[in-house]
C-alpha cells in the first residue's frame, strides 16, 4: 500500500486532508459504456467474476435475459435488460451495464462513519477498503444509484472497484478487456468525453436525435459514463437516475450539521459548569431542617390535619424515621 | 455519620427504583458513547471501548433496545407523578427564580418539579423516536423491509433525537450536581426532611401528613 496510499485524495470519516503532494498528472480515468453498441453478451460480467474471484449463487429466471436479477456482494456488475416500446410502436431493447458509477462527489463516502472504509483515489476511482468496514450500511443510504451491497456472510459492503488493482499497474479493468463490441472503453475522462462526443454525433446523424452522454453533474460527474440513445430519458434504461444527487437527508446529517451538534452538546455541559460557577449549588440549611422538623411535629400533634405516618403508613413511599 | 445525617430521613426512592434508574443510566452512557463513535469522526475512538468499529455497530442497537426496555419499566412507575399540573406552568414561567436558587418564590412542588416532568417527557419522546428510527436503520434485521427514502429519514431522525436526548441528560446530570442531596437520593434512596421541605414541599406534606399552613388552627 505504501505508495498507493499517497494516491488517496479522500477517506471516509476523516476531517483532515489526505497526503496530497502526488497528483494524477495523467488525468482522471473513466469507463465509457456505450449502450448503443452493447449486445448483452455478459462477457463483462464473466470477466468481473474471473478477475475478482467472485461466484454468486445460482439465481432464478426473472423473465428476461437479466441474470443475476440484481447486483449483490458477489455480483459487482450486471447487464440490465429493458424492453421499451417507442412512440412509433417499435420495440427497443435497452441494455445497460449497471455497477458503481464512481461519482466525483461520492454519497457513500460522505455517509460512511468508519475512517478509511471508503476512499477516493486521485485517478477518480472510489474504492471500499473492507478491512475498515463496520457493516452499518450507511453507504447504501448515501448512494444515489443503489449500488453497495452488504454481504450476508461477513456484513461488509462490496461493489465494483473499477479494477483499481489493475488500473494502478496500468491495465484496463477486466470488463473492458472482455467486451467484444467496443461498447466498453477505458481511458482518461477527457478522452472518454471526446470519444463519446464522436459517438453521439454519429448516432444523431442516424436518427437518434436525443443521443447524449450521461455524466450527471448532480454528483460532480462520474468516472463511469454512459452513451445513451435517449439521454433525455435515462429512466428508460432500467430506472437509471434522471437527476442523481446525494439526498438532502443524507447531507442534512453530514457536513456541517455534525460539528454543530457536537458544539451544542459541549455548550450544554459548559452552561452547567458556568451556572455552578456563577450561581452555585442549591443547598439546604439548618432553617430548612428546623422548618421541616416543626411541620412534622405539628403533624403528629394535630389529629384533624393528618395522622402520624407511623400510625397509618401510606401504601408506598413511606416515611422512615431513623434514630 | 455526622449529627445532621443521623436525623430522621425520608425515603424518596426504593431499592427497585434506584436499580432501575441506574440500569437506564448505564445503558444510556453505553448507547451514547457507541452512538457518538459512529456520529462524528472525531469521536470514532470511542468505538475502542466496545471492541472496535464492527463490534460497536453490532452492540449499539442491543444496548439501545435494553435501555428502552428498562426505561419503560421506570416510566411506568414514574408516569402518574410526572403529569403536568396547572402549578407546573407557573413554575416554568418563573424559570429565572429557578435558575437563581430563589425557590421560596416558586409554587409548592410535588414529588417532581416541572423541570423534572419536562425532562421526563423529553426522554419519553426521544426514546420513542430513537426506537422507531433505530429499528428502521438496524440493517442486520429490519432495514430490508424499508425503502431507502425511509431509511434516510430514519437516520436523520435518529441523530436528531439522540442530540436532544444527550443534551437533556447533560442538563439532568448537572441538576443532580446543582441541587445538593439529589444524587444521594438516587444512590442511597433517602433525603433529609429539610431537603423535601425546601425542594418538594407538597410531596413532603403528603408523606409526612404535615398540615398545610393555611389549614392550621393555632
Amino acid at each position: 500500500m505504501a505508495l498507493q496510499s499517497l494516491d488517496i485524495v479522500r477517506r471516509s470519516a476523516t476531517t483532515m486532508p489526505e497526503p496530497g503532494v502526488r497528483q494524477s498528472y495523467t488525468g482522471k480515468v473513466a469507463k465509457l459504456i456505450d449502450t448503443t453498441k452493447c449486445i448483452g453478451c455478459k462477457a463483462c460480467q464473466v470477466a468481473c467474476m474471473e478477475w475478482n474471484d467472485l461466484r454468486d449463487d445460482i439465481g432464478t429466471n426473472v423473465g428476461s435475459y437479466q441474470n443475476p436479477a440484481d447486483l449483490s456482494d458477489r455480483s459487482w456488475t450486471l447487464m440490465r435488460f429493458a424492453e421499451y416500446e417507442n412512440p412509433k410502436g417499435d420495440l427497443e431493447w435497452l441494455i445497460r451495464k449497471d455497477g458503481c458509477m464512481h461519482c466525483a462527489d461520492p454519497g457513500c463516502l460522505k455517509a460512511c462513519p468508519s475512517p478509511g472504509a471508503i476512499v477516493q483515489y486521485s485517478n477518480g476511482i472510489v474504492d471500499f477498503h473492507e478491512e475498515n468496514c463496520i457493516g452499518c450500511g450507511y453507504c447504501v443510504t448515501g448512494c444515489p444509484f443503489d449500488i453497495p451491497r452488504i454481504s450476508k456472510k461477513d456484513k461488509k459492503a462490496y461493489k465494483c472497484t473499477l479494477c483499481s488493482d489493475r488500473v494502478a499497474v496500468g491495465l484496463e479493468p477486466a470488463c473492458i478487456k472482455a467486451c467484444p463490441t467496443g461498447a466498453l472503453v477505458f481511458g482518461t475522462k477527457e478522452e472518454m468525453q471526446q470519444h463519446a462526443g464522436e459517438r453521439i454525433e454519429d448516432l444523431k446523424s442516424r436518427g437518434f436525435e436525443h443521443a447524449g452522454l450521461y455524466d450527471p453533474a448532480g454528483v460532480g460527474g462520474t468516472h463511469v459514463m454512459y452513451v445513451l440513445h435517449h439521454a433525455d430519458q435515462p429512466q428508460l434504461y432500467s430506472g437509471l437516475a434522471v437527476d442523481p444527487h446525494i439526498s438532502l437527508m443524507v447531507r442534512a446529517w453530514n457536513g456541517r450539521t455534525k460539528p454543530l451538534a457536537l458544539a451544542a452538546m459541549a455548550l450544554t455541559a459548559l452552561a452547567g459548569f458556568f451556572h455552578f460557577v456563577r450561581v452555585g449549588p442549591n443547598e439546604i440549611d439548618e432553617r430548612d431542617e428546623a422548618a421541616a422538623r416543626q411541620a412534622m411535629e405539628a403533624a403528629q400533634k394535630a389529629p384533624g390535619a393528618g395522622t402520624p405516618p407511623a400510625a397509618n403508613p401510606p401504601p408506598n413511599r413511606n416515611t422512615e424515621l431513623r434514630p | 455519620m455526622s449529627d445532621d445525617e443521623r436525623r430522621a430521613t425520608l425515603v424518596r426512592y426504593g431499592a427497585g427504583e434506584r436499580t432501575n434508574h441506574w440500569l437506564v443510566a448505564l445503558a444510556f452512557v453505553l448507547a451514547a458513547f457507541s452512538g457518538l463513535a459512529l456520529f462524528h469522526p472525531a469521536l470514532f475512538w470511542l468505538s475502542n471501548f466496545f471492541g472496535g468499529g464492527p463490534w460497536t455497530r453490532v452492540l449499539h442497537p442491543f444496548i439501545g433496545l435494553f435501555m428502552v426496555i428498562v426505561f419503560v419499566l421506570l416510566a411506568a412507575s414514574f408516569w402518574d407523578e410526572n403529569r403536568m399540573r396547572p402549578a407546573d406552568w407557573q413554575w416554568l414561567r418563573q424559570y429565572r427564580d429557578v435558575v437563581n436558587n430563589r425557590e421560596e418564590r416558586l409554587p409548592e412542588v410535588g414529588r417532581y418539579n416541572a423541570g423534572q416532568k419536562l425532562l421526563f417527557f423529553v426522554i419519553v419522546a426521544c426514546l420513542l423516536g430513537l426506537l422507531l428510527s433505530g429499528i428502521v436503520i438496524w440493517r442486520a434485521y429490519f432495514s430490508l423491509y424499508f425503502s431507502v427514502g425511509v431509511i434516510r429519514l430514519a437516520s436523520l431522525l435518529h441523530s436528531v433525537c439522540a442530540l436532544v436526548l444527550i443534551c437533556a441528560i447533560l442538563v439532568h446530570i448537572y441538576a443532580a450536581i446543582w441541587v445538593k442531596g439529589s444524587l444521594h437520593a438516587m444512590l442511597r434512596g433517602t433525603v433529609t426532611p429539610g431537603w423535601a421541605w425546601k425542594h418538594h414541599r407538597a410531596w413532603f406534606r403528603q408523606i409526612t401528613h404535615a398540615p398545610h399552613p393555611r389549614s392550621r388552627t393555632d
